[in-house]
């Protein structure tokens, strides 16, 4: 008897120890980075290092807001492009579709999440970037090789198109029935009860689901790199090159060690990058914690 | 009186149209996009698949567009994620168990271990990659298999847990009670636990193992890249995703085309993956009690 006891009671304590560092992740994360990016932080303002444009590694220079404005654009062009379609496709889903059409989507939206980035970044330089240089960009601009803002959005934009469909129908099927039962029962269509009654009751959901929609694409690294373009300059509008901070960081961990300051550089990169996602994902995972909530 | 109703059903039905028409056309386009990407993928790697490919390691020229494939990059992801998605198992099985049979529903811990989680879940992996870099440091590593392994095995654990609670949610607490009050202690639970949440940890395992595998930003720090098949831990380990990424670099059409191939070969093995995931979904949960 005693024996099982113990036996549970060192099980509780092993567990228990294992949760509180698996948590400590967090915190062994942003210190890491932190003491990591120190130097650089020493070495100029923080404000300096926000908001200067100036990007000389060997002379020490690192201003870190085109690659800011770089991941600004990129993101919310993504997600310009991505919630409108997934609005529309968890809507469906959840309020029009009958199950058999729910057999065939899910799959999809299974592979779509399940592709790795690279592949994304291989179908993103084959069909998107040639696409832009040749039929989108001559109407705009004399020339454009297609590595752009705008391929880095389309193609990350559908990147995140599954996470936002599947948090958005699990947004939208906490709203209860009963309340679609009353609108119907008042003569609403099912357009005016999606509309006023399910995405209405559903706002603070949709918003919490979009935060997190943009903290997944600032962080995606490699298929924005291999269609950005990548080049260090503030972009100008959607047919510029840009440079987004997770590009910046893969694209030159191999030189890193020679130039004084450069780690420090990137990890201060690092830490910004994680800093952001940090805050986003906190708050908008504390509002559909509370969404969950309410549904049961 | 009569004819103001029908202006208004008529004006209701054209909305009604517009928006089903509107949610068609956007599942039309996730449609078209699965589409684009499968056979865009498919069609340019199959003209450069061979047996060679995925039976060879990389022989002298083969940057340059001579003999060999890239066998090293297949081994190289397989002994990562093998390696690491038993290390996820290790530590999520045992967080997963704690927190929905040690905790109560409303516990104060629990909520921040799963807040803690999905913030993980949330982290790019340019940042764990990172991250990995300086504790190798720390650790005077270079990069190397070991690297690579402690960094996905970061990478998934917070995928592994998340995954399996959502499994365990609907978790019957009368099983539970009924285990409790037979006199068995919670630890003694397990068993029933483990069995009833089987199906949501193979889930869990594939869906991590397809995430680890498609990884390239946090590997690329800390595996770094190889001709040969490691055989230690300390060697540095090819992966698939930076086998594409490299090769397409390069200017010769030879082994762009090779990039094209492994490419292929990754898309099949996640493909794989998230076809049985489903079906492991669908087939098990019939067994289930709840």
């Amino acid at each position: 008897m005693n024996v099982r006891i113990l036996k549970d009671r060192t099980a509780k304590g092993l567990m228990l120890t294992m949760t509180v560092v698996a948590i400590l992740m967090v915190v062994a994360i942003a210190i890491g980075l932190y003491l990591k990016s120190r130097p650089v932080l020493e070495s100029q303002s923080l404000s300096s290092l926000l908001f200067g444009s100036q990007w000389k590694p060997l002379k020490g220079q690192f201003g870190f807001l085109p690659f800011l404005m770089g991941t600004v654009w990129v993101t919310l062009l993504a997600i310009a492009f991505a919630l409108p379609i997934s609005l529309l496709t968890a809507i469906f889903i959840t309020e029009y579709a009958r199950p058999m059409v729910k057999r065939f989507v899910f799959p999809v939206l299974d592979i779509l999440a399940a592709l790795p980035s690279v592949i994304y970044g291989v179908w993103g330089i084959l069909v998107v970037v040639p696409w832009i240089s040749k039929h989108v960009a001559p109407h705009f601009v004399d020339f454009s090789t297609g590595y752009t803002v705008l391929a880095a959005g389309i193609v990350l934009g559908i990147m995140v198109l599954p996470l936002l469909v599947s948090l958005f129908i699990e947004v939208f099927s906490s709203v209860p029935a009963e309340l679609r039962e009353a609108s119907l029962s008042l003569g609403a269509t099912q357009w005016q009860t999606a509309l006023r009654v399910v995405v209405r009751r559903s706002l603070s959901g949709i918003l919490a689901s979009s935060v997190l929609a943009v903290s997944r694409a600032m962080g995606e690294t490699i298929a924005v790199l291999m269609v950005c373009g990548c080049v260090v300059g503030m972009p100008h509008g959607l047919l510029d090159a840009c440079y987004p901070i997770p590009a910046l960081i893969a694209n030159n961990y191999g030189e890193m060690l020679s130039i004084p300051l450069y780690e420090s550089a990137l990890m201060f990169a690092a830490l910004i990058l994680f800093v952001v996602v940090l805050i986003f994902n906190l708050l908008s995972r504390i509002v559909l914690y509370r969404i969950e909530k309410q549904n049961e | 009186m009569n004819n103001k109703k029908n202006k208004v059903t008529v004006g209701k039905r054209v909305k009604e149209f517009i928006a089903k028409s509107l949610m068609w056309i956007s599942m039309a386009i996730v449609f078209v996009l699965v589409v684009s990407v499968l056979w865009t993928i498919f069609s340019k790697g199959i003209k450069a698949m061979s047996w060679d490919m995925v039976s060879k390691l990389p022989g002298g020229g083969f940057y340059i567009g001579k003999e060999g494939g890239f066998l090293n990059a297949i081994v190289g992801s397989l002994m990562i994620v093998g390696a690491s998605t038993l290390l996820g198992l290790l530590v999520s099985v045992p967080v997963v168990f704690f927190l929905n049979v040690y905790l109560t529903k409303g516990s104060r811990l629990a909520y921040v271990a799963r807040l803690a989680f999905d913030v993980l879940f949330g982290v790019p992996s340019i940042v764990y990659g990172a991250f990995g870099f300086t504790v190798m440091i720390w650790f005077g590593l270079r990069t190397s298999l070991l690297g690579g392994i402690i960094v996905i095995t970061l990478l998934i654990i917070p995928i592994f847990i998340r995954t399996m609670d959502e499994a365990s949610r609907n978790f019957p607490t009368g099983i539970l009670d009924a285990c409790l009050s037979l006199g068995a202690t919670r630890w003694e639970t397990l068993k029933v636990v483990v069995r009833q949440i089987a199906p949501g940890i193979a889930t869990a395992t594939l869906l991590s193992v397809g995430r680890a595998i498609g990884d390239a930003a946090s590997v690329m720090f800390t595996a770094g890249y190889t001709d040969s098949i490691p055989t230690s831990l300390s060697q540095p380990a090819a992966t698939l995703p930076l086998a594409v990424f490299f090769q397409l670099s390069s200017p010769i059409p030879e082994v762009v085309d090779r990039a094209y191939a492994a490419a292929l070969v990754l898309t099949a093995i996640v493909l794989l993956l998230s076809i049985a995931g489903r079906f492991i979904t669908a087939q098990f949960s019939r067994n289930k009690v709840s």
